[in-house]
């Protein structure tokens, strides 16, 4: 065990532990000041930025590759380009931060929002089972903080507490998971598991552990039936929480949700063809994918909030990527990687724009965002851009990532005849899809071609606030049109790591 | 060069977005402009385009990678069905913002979502990598939406929202079977000729026919799925009613035939009866509601159904005449309902604000707007299918193909035509010549119709009526394409 | 240089047409110079088609001034126009009635430009219908012939305009499609629009052959022979009209403007019974054999039932619609019966070109003489404010002895008063039907004898009689009135007393025509 390479592995997260207890610090220094006050925000909101660049820097710089402490620590294509994509994440949700109503402590909120990335950074990069479950807490721990961080407002609390509540729960079930698998396999490392899975059979205790597990992420990942939290997650917390919840963290349950069904569960697939039903964990997820894909969609439709709408539609998301991780492949994998990393870019970036109507109209329902194209024109067409991603139309990223995590979970389980065995579920899927579209266009309509009422407070965007959401809009576009740019990386790390 | 065309509108599109918002003339001329220039190169590619034996059958080949690692690649193409879909799509471009020059809203984006439509359009005719085709084929569908619920009449938002989903769902089924005829495949490529050289199960054929055809019927207004369309059309601004009816229509058709018929030969044979039936009972249907209407943009709007009905009847009798005879017609209907909807979206609703037969014939329309009334008895008169226009050749050539291939679809197809004759007829005395026509009295004071209306409307005629006293050059560039592998395929 | 390469019948058929462009253009407040123009365009018409008579060998059976070019090769469609002695017969009555109907007085209207320019078009549709001998091409003229005539009946017609308009173009053209089905399955079969390649493939049975080979499913090759007959017959049928596809005849022609009217029953029934001898007597000559009990008794009844119901008329107009039916009736009894089967020792040959000479007369002669009746019925109509009623009126003679005079000629040529034109081709038809189908003949006799009362009794009760005290001031005909009509009158005498050239102009296509049929 070498104490340098662990730090030189965790350099990243030390950056960004160092800057948070900064940010700490200085808050107290203010403290006495104006501790809500304007310049207070602007400084911890540059520290974090900054610390948050360094972090990446140094990803992107580390020539380390490999592996430590028996896959505690991974260090691999995979992992750096996916930590590089958490810190965009949080960046965003920084400066969205930046844009809400300052409340009291604001250096805390900052420096837990780097708690949780650097917990969301551990689960990424770990095949270990005990990191894996650390970084986990960490991570939830950071973000039921973050959710409640609306002191005066109840449904912050509300939502603080069922997200904590559901999460705590869940952390049980998964750990409970977790431990029978360690006393079936006898290691906590996931592609010792794999291998003692693929030896020994379905046994009805690791039946129970995987089921226990698959819950334990289900509600990570707010797939249905686990999904209760998530509306009011999404519409209680400050927004940037909220979009940290719905991007980043989503990012990092899919990534490592994906690690341990391929690396650990290997080999307990079953089947879930249409007609050629197996046990094991596929048809499980296939019966949550339709779910969720089912419920999120049509629960956002009868939405009157665009926070709860986007929860719903996260819901039915999370349904269309578990279907391609069904296939079990890494070229599934590739798309699902592919797609969440798309869907967090557009939904940051719908939350972003959600926090400057908050802000400017205390109010998300649809008709706070009447008159909006007038008022704030380039970050309405980056609602347009966001949401018709999210629908899935081209040229927006979010059809080629549908287009491909469809391809390749129809490519899966051919049933007999050479017929595509997932067929029922990917034509749910692109139904579901199609049926989406109804919600973001009510959303649209409201924005593009409803005046605002007399008297209704001025939408204003900061110039933060508009080049975000303008950048995440125009990635949303060139990676529509040149999916390669991050298809390529993604297809070389996975490649690489499987 | 072909790649110009959608090139040219995505840039025209680009350009107006940037414009600032107060230049509304100059947002005009540019639009004009944008589509000047896609129509001219399709214009060039028309008479560059190599005929005779010996010719390529595909020309103006575009290959370059996109995403290489799904196999796809950016790859286009033009034979004659293309080129003549991409002269409609450019004319109908032209006269749009030609009908559109008075819009006031927000001419730029109004301008710009039409050219992102005509830049789809034309991109879906050229693309010949099924991916690339299927980006092109989706794009149109929120501009649509937008143009609908943005600019349009009656009943905007429920009818911009009903299209868009009609649409989006078609498109599932279409995106379903495209994957699964990707995956069975197992090529690793979307290349269109490659994919459609596939020799698939005739089980995985028995379903994913149906799916992809009837997915690309449902934008082709197929009946029973066709009731987005006259509600669309109706509620959608001239320019977009012009363009839906006149092109967006045709990109369901262009679909069924590019891809769908080609990729399942032995799917096509199981469902062509069934396919056949329904576009049949499509004609005759649309007729037959057209009749009832008492608005005069629902009848044009049900009319569109039962040419559209053609269409897809020709495409199913599998023989050169029939399916030959469908491309004219795609042509043919573009560009005579374009000019019906110039007429009484533009001409007369503009200047009226009513569309009601029983409003419009105490109007003394021919009288007031005596311009208005030769278009639209022009216009009728091509509807109908009497000979001289367009739509009489296509008809006629449909209905060759169909008494060779499925005559006793005639016993719909020939009350569908009368019943056509009848509620046009019945349109044209009842909006235009109303009784009062020529007796003595005051004629209701309208503005004239304007120049671009004027220019707009003359060039759609001229088209409508040099297609249909001179078909040759046309006709033979589409029978001319049957010689490639792909199109062959389909003739029985 | 050579005559005979000019291009005299497109000329025919684009002179009108620029007159109707022209004639549009004239200001719209002077109908007069708009009347004027459009009638030195149809006299110039007039005049081509004089030239192109001149030039007419009339010894000669086969198709002149052919024009031919290649037009939709894909569809096997030529532009091919050519004249023979039934062309030209009708392209001549066309010339004469045009410029008689845009001479006659015109409704109220401040569109009268609009008015003639219509006329015009649809003289050109009419001609072109008389010269095309390709189908596609002639069902081009012959659908498009009924824009302008719905147009004009629609906007210048009288009261029930608005439905007589529209069953006019609606009954036309359920004809129409059933017709162009019928063509289709025999370009199928065939390959062919032409006519004249069809008359002959007909004449060496390769017609029914072909269709027995393209649609080879239940029926015998002669039933679907037989069924594209009964296809192409119906378009035909309620052109011209045949009982009992008449119904809309009556009402279309009380309705439309009297110059209109003259038109109607002048030249578009007559394109009915051009097709008659164009398509159905050379292509389907077995088929008409074959069904000829029934079509001679359709012919019949036309006759009978059309002068029985004209006699139950009281209103001028819709006598003359019903005893027009009658007159085009005679035509269709001398078409049918000509298609009996004949030995080939030639006893009845005679007959068959009787009943044929007959009819092409008869056909020159309806147009002439019901155009100038409709004119007269129109005199007396702008005189009485709208009135004509049969009772209406009474004792005219003694007031406007000249129009009364004058359309007491038209009358008895109607009637088929020796002397006049009506009585050559009635006389020569019911000679021929008498020795090939004599039953016909013998039962289609009551019409004559009813025509005969309805015309008397127009005679008796508004020429003669007691003045009608109201119309005590009714005006004679004017000088400019008088030149209307005085041609029309003087070509009944003319070709009462000299047929012979008319009889020259078609004899040789008569022949031809008869010595074909099988």
């Amino acid at each position: 065990m070498n104490y340098i390479e662990f730090t030189v592995f965790l350099l990243p997260e030390i950056v960004l532990l160092v800057t948070a207890l900064a940010v700490i610090g200085i808050d107290c220094a203010r403290r006495g000041k104006a501790a809500t006050g304007a310049g207070g925000t602007l400084a911890s909101a540059s520290l974090c930025a900054a610390g948050i660049l360094v972090a990446a820097l140094i990803i992107l710089i580390m020539p380390q590759e490999g592996r430590i402490a028996g896959g505690m620590l991974v260090l691999d294509p995979l992992t750096r380009l996916f930590k590089l994509v958490l810190l965009a994440m949080t960046l965003v949700a920084v400066l969205m931060l930046m844009e809400t109503r300052p409340v009291r402590h604001v250096g805390e909120n900052f420096a837990v929002m780097l708690f949780a990335a650097i917990g969301m950074m551990l689960v990424v990069g770990t095949e270990e089972l005990l990191v894996l479950f650390i970084g986990l807490e960490l991570t939830g721990i950071s973000l039921y903080v973050l959710v409640g961080f609306a002191r005066s407002d109840i449904r912050s609390a509300e939502a603080a507490l069922k997200y904590f509540l559901f999460g705590s729960v869940s952390a049980a079930f998964l750990l409970f998971g977790l431990s029978l698998i360690y006393g079936f396999s006898g290691s906590t490392e996931l592609g010792e598991i794999g291998v003692a899975m693929q030896a020994g059979g379905m046994e009805p205790l690791l039946a129970v552990g995987l089921v226990m597990t698959l819950v334990g992420f289900g509600f990570k990942v707010a797939a249905v039936p686990f999904h209760l939290w998530a509306p009011d997650v999404y519409q209680g917390a400050p927004a940037p929480a909220a979009a940290l919840v719905a991007s980043a963290s989503k990012v990092a349950g899919f990534f490592i949700l994906a690690k341990v069904l391929l690396l650990g569960f290997a080999g307990a697939e079953g089947g879930a063809a249409w007609g050629g039903f197996q046990p094991g964990w596929v048809p499980l997820i296939g019966v949550m994918a339709a779910l969720s894909m089912v419920v999120g969609n049509l629960a956002a439709l009868v939405q009157n909030r665009v926070r709860r709408l986007l929860a719903y539609s996260g819901i039915g998301h999370a349904g269309f990527m578990l279907i391609a991780l069904m296939a079990a492949t890494p070229a599934a994998l590739a798309s699902v990687l592919f797609y969440v990393v798309i869907y967090g870019l557009t939904t940051l970036g719908a939350f972003g724009v959600v926090t400057v109507v908050l802000r400017a109209r205390e109010g998300d329902r649809l008709s706070d965002f009447a008159g909006m194209s007038r008022q704030a024109p380039l970050l309405s067409f980056s609602m347009l851009i966001f949401f018709v991603s999210l629908a899935g139309l081209p040229p927006l990223a979010g059809f080629f990532g549908k287009f491909y995590l469809f391809t390749s979970a129809m490519g899966a389980q051919a049933a007999p005849g050479g017929q595509p065995g997932m067929l029922w579920l990917v034509l749910l899927a692109l139904v579901m899809s199609a049926i989406s579209l109804y919600y973001y266009l009510l959303v649209l309509k409201q924005i593009f071609f409803v005046e605002a009422a007399e008297g209704t407070p001025v939408i204003r965007a900061s110039k933060t606030g508009t080049w975000t959401c303008s950048i995440l809009a125009a990635a949303t576009i060139v990676l529509g049109c040149y999916p390669g740019i991050l298809l390529g990386p993604i297809r070389l790390a996975v490649g690489a790591a499987f | 060069m072909i790649e110009w065309t959608f090139i040219s509108a995505f840039a025209g599109a680009a350009v107006l977005l940037l414009l600032p918002p107060h230049r509304k003339m100059l947002a005009r001329i540019v639009a004009l402009a944008a589509a000047c220039i896609g129509f001219g190169i399709a214009l060039a590619a028309f008479f560059l385009f190599e005929r005779g034996a010996g010719a390529e059958p595909f020309q103006f080949v575009v290959e370059r990678d996109w995403i290489p690692a799904l196999g796809i690649g950016f790859h286009l193409a033009a034979d004659g069905i293309s080129l003549v879909l991409l002269l409609l799509t450019g004319v109908i471009a032209i006269t749009g913002v030609l009908f559109s020059w008075n819009i006031e809203k927000s001419p730029k984006q109004f301008f710009a979502l039409f050219l992102i439509i005509i830049g789809g359009a034309y991109g879906v005719f050229v693309s010949f990598d099924l991916f690339l085709f299927l980006v092109f084929y989706e794009i149109v569908i929120l501009p649509k939406y937008l143009l609908i619920a943005g600019w349009g009449s009656t009943n905007r938002e429920y009818g911009a929202m009903k299209l868009t989903l009609y649409s989006i769902l078609g498109s599932a089924l279409v995106l379903a079977a495209a994957m699964a005829a990707y995956v069975v495949a197992g090529l690793g490529s979307f290349n269109l000729f490659e994919l459609a050289g596939v020799a698939y199960a005739p089980a995985f054929q028995a379903w994913a026919f149906p799916m992809m055809f009837l997915g690309f019927a449902v934008l082709a207004g197929i009946w029973p799925f066709h009731t987005w369309a006259p509600t669309g059309h109706v509620a959608a601004p001239t320019a977009a009613s012009m363009l839906l009816a006149g092109v967006v229509m045709k990109l369901g058709a262009y679909g069924a035939l590019r891809v769908a018929m080609p990729f399942f030969p032995e799917g096509l044979e199981q469902w062509r009866i069934p396919f056949a039936v329904l576009a049949a009972i499509g004609i005759l249907y649309g007729a037959l509601a057209a009749l009832a209407q008492r608005d005069l943009k629902f009848v044009i709007g049900y009319s569109s159904i039962s040419h559209m009905g053609f269409v897809l009847l020709g495409l199913l009798t599998l023989n050169t005449l029939g399916i030959g005879g469908a491309v004219l017609q795609m042509f043919s209907h573009g560009i005579i309902a374009a000019l019906l909807f110039a007429v009484v979206g533009r001409m007369v609703y503009d200047r009226t604000h009513t569309r009601e037969l029983a409003d419009l014939g105490k109007l003394r329309l021919s009288r007031a707007l005596p311009f208005a009334a030769v278009t639209f008895t022009v216009a009728s008169a091509a509807s109908m299918g009497l000979p001289g226009f367009s739509g009489f050749i296509a008809e006629l050539t449909i209905l060759l193909g169909a008494w060779d291939s499925i005559p006793l679809l005639l016993l719909l197809v020939g009350p569908g035509v009368i019943i056509t004759v009848a509620f046009t007829l019945k349109a044209l005395q009842a909006s235009f010549f109303g009784d009062n026509t020529d007796s003595p009295g005051t004629v209701p004071a309208l503005p004239p119709i304007s120049a671009p209306e004027r220019v707009g409307a003359i060039v759609l005629m001229a088209i409508a009526l040099a297609v249909g006293l001179h078909p040759t050059p046309l006709l033979d560039l589409i029978l001319g394409s049957f010689d490639s592998a792909l199109m062959s395929s389909l003739l029985k | 240089m050579d005559m005979s390469a000019f291009p005299f019948l497109s000329l025919l058929i684009v002179l009108p047409l620029m007159g109707a462009v022209v004639t549009v253009m004239m200001p719209r407040n002077r109908p007069h110079i708009a009347q004027r123009t459009a009638l030195g365009f149809a006299l110039a018409s007039l005049g081509v088609t004089l030239v192109l008579w001149s030039l007419f060998d009339t010894g000669s059976g086969a198709l002149q001034f052919v024009e031919r070019v290649s037009w939709i090769p894909a569809l096997n469609a030529d532009h091919f126009l050519g004249l023979d002695g039934l062309s030209l017969l009708l392209v001549l009555l066309t010339a004469l009635v045009i410029p008689f109907a845009l001479a006659v007085p015109v409704p109220a209207s401040d569109t009268r430009n609009v008015y003639y320019a219509l006329l015009l078009t649809l003289q050109a549709m009419i001609t072109g219908v008389f010269l095309s001998l390709n189908f596609v091409q002639w069902f081009l003229f012959w659908e498009l012939s009924l824009i302008p005539a719905f147009l004009l009946i629609k906007i210048w017609g009288g009261p029930a305009r608005t439905a007589a308009a529209y069953q006019f173009f609606l009954y036309t053209f359920v004809g129409s499609i059933a017709m162009l089905l019928g063509f289709l399955a025999l370009y199928l079969a065939t390959g062919l629009f032409d006519f004249i390649a069809l008359a002959e493939l007909a004449r060496t049975n390769g017609l029914a052959e072909a269709l027995g080979e393209r649609f080879a499913f239940r029926f015998a090759s002669e039933t679907l022979l037989l069924i594209v007959f009964g296809a192409v017959f119906l378009g035909l049928a309620v052109k011209v009209p045949v009982f009992p596809f008449h119904t809309w005849l009556p009402e279309a022609y009380t309705q439309a403007p009297i110059g209109v009217t003259m038109v109607l029953t002048g030249l578009l029934s007559k394109m009915g019974l051009y097709g008659f001898l164009r398509i159905l007597l050379p292509v389907f000559p077995e088929q008409i054999q074959a069904m000829q009990t029934v079509l001679l008794a359709l012919a019949v009844a036309t006759i009978v039932l059309s002068a029985l119901a004209a006699l139950a008329q009281t209103d001028l107009k819709r006598i003359l619609a019903y005893s027009s039916i009658n007159h085009l009736g005679y035509c269709l009894l001398g078409v049918f019966a000509v298609v009996t089967v004949i030995e080939p020792d030639g006893g009845r040959l005679a007959g068959r070109e009787a009943a044929l000479s007959g009819v092409f007369l008869q056909i020159f002669n309806h147009g002439l003489t019901a155009s100038a009746l409709f004119c007269f019925v129109g005199f007396i109509e702008t005189r009485s404010g709208g009135l004509r009623g049969v009772a209406d009126f009474g004792g005219l003679r003694k007031v406007a002895p000249v129009l009364c005079g004058l359309m007491g000629i038209s009358l008895f040529s109607s009637l088929g008063l020796p002397g006049l034109n009506g009585f050559v081709g009635e006389f020569l038809i019911f000679k021929g039907v008498f020795s090939l189908n004599g039953w016909a003949a013998v039962l289609a006799l009551p019409g004559l004898l009813v025509t005969a009362v309805f015309i008397l009794r127009i005679l008796a009760s508004v020429f003669s009689g007691p003045l009608n005290p109201d119309w005590r001031a009714f005006p004679d005909l004017s000088v400019r009135e008088r030149l209307i009509v005085a041609p029309a009158v003087a070509l009944m005498f003319l070709i009462g007393i000299f047929p012979a050239p008319l009889l020259n102009l078609f004899n040789e296509t008569v022949i031809i025509t008869f010595q074909l049929m099988p």
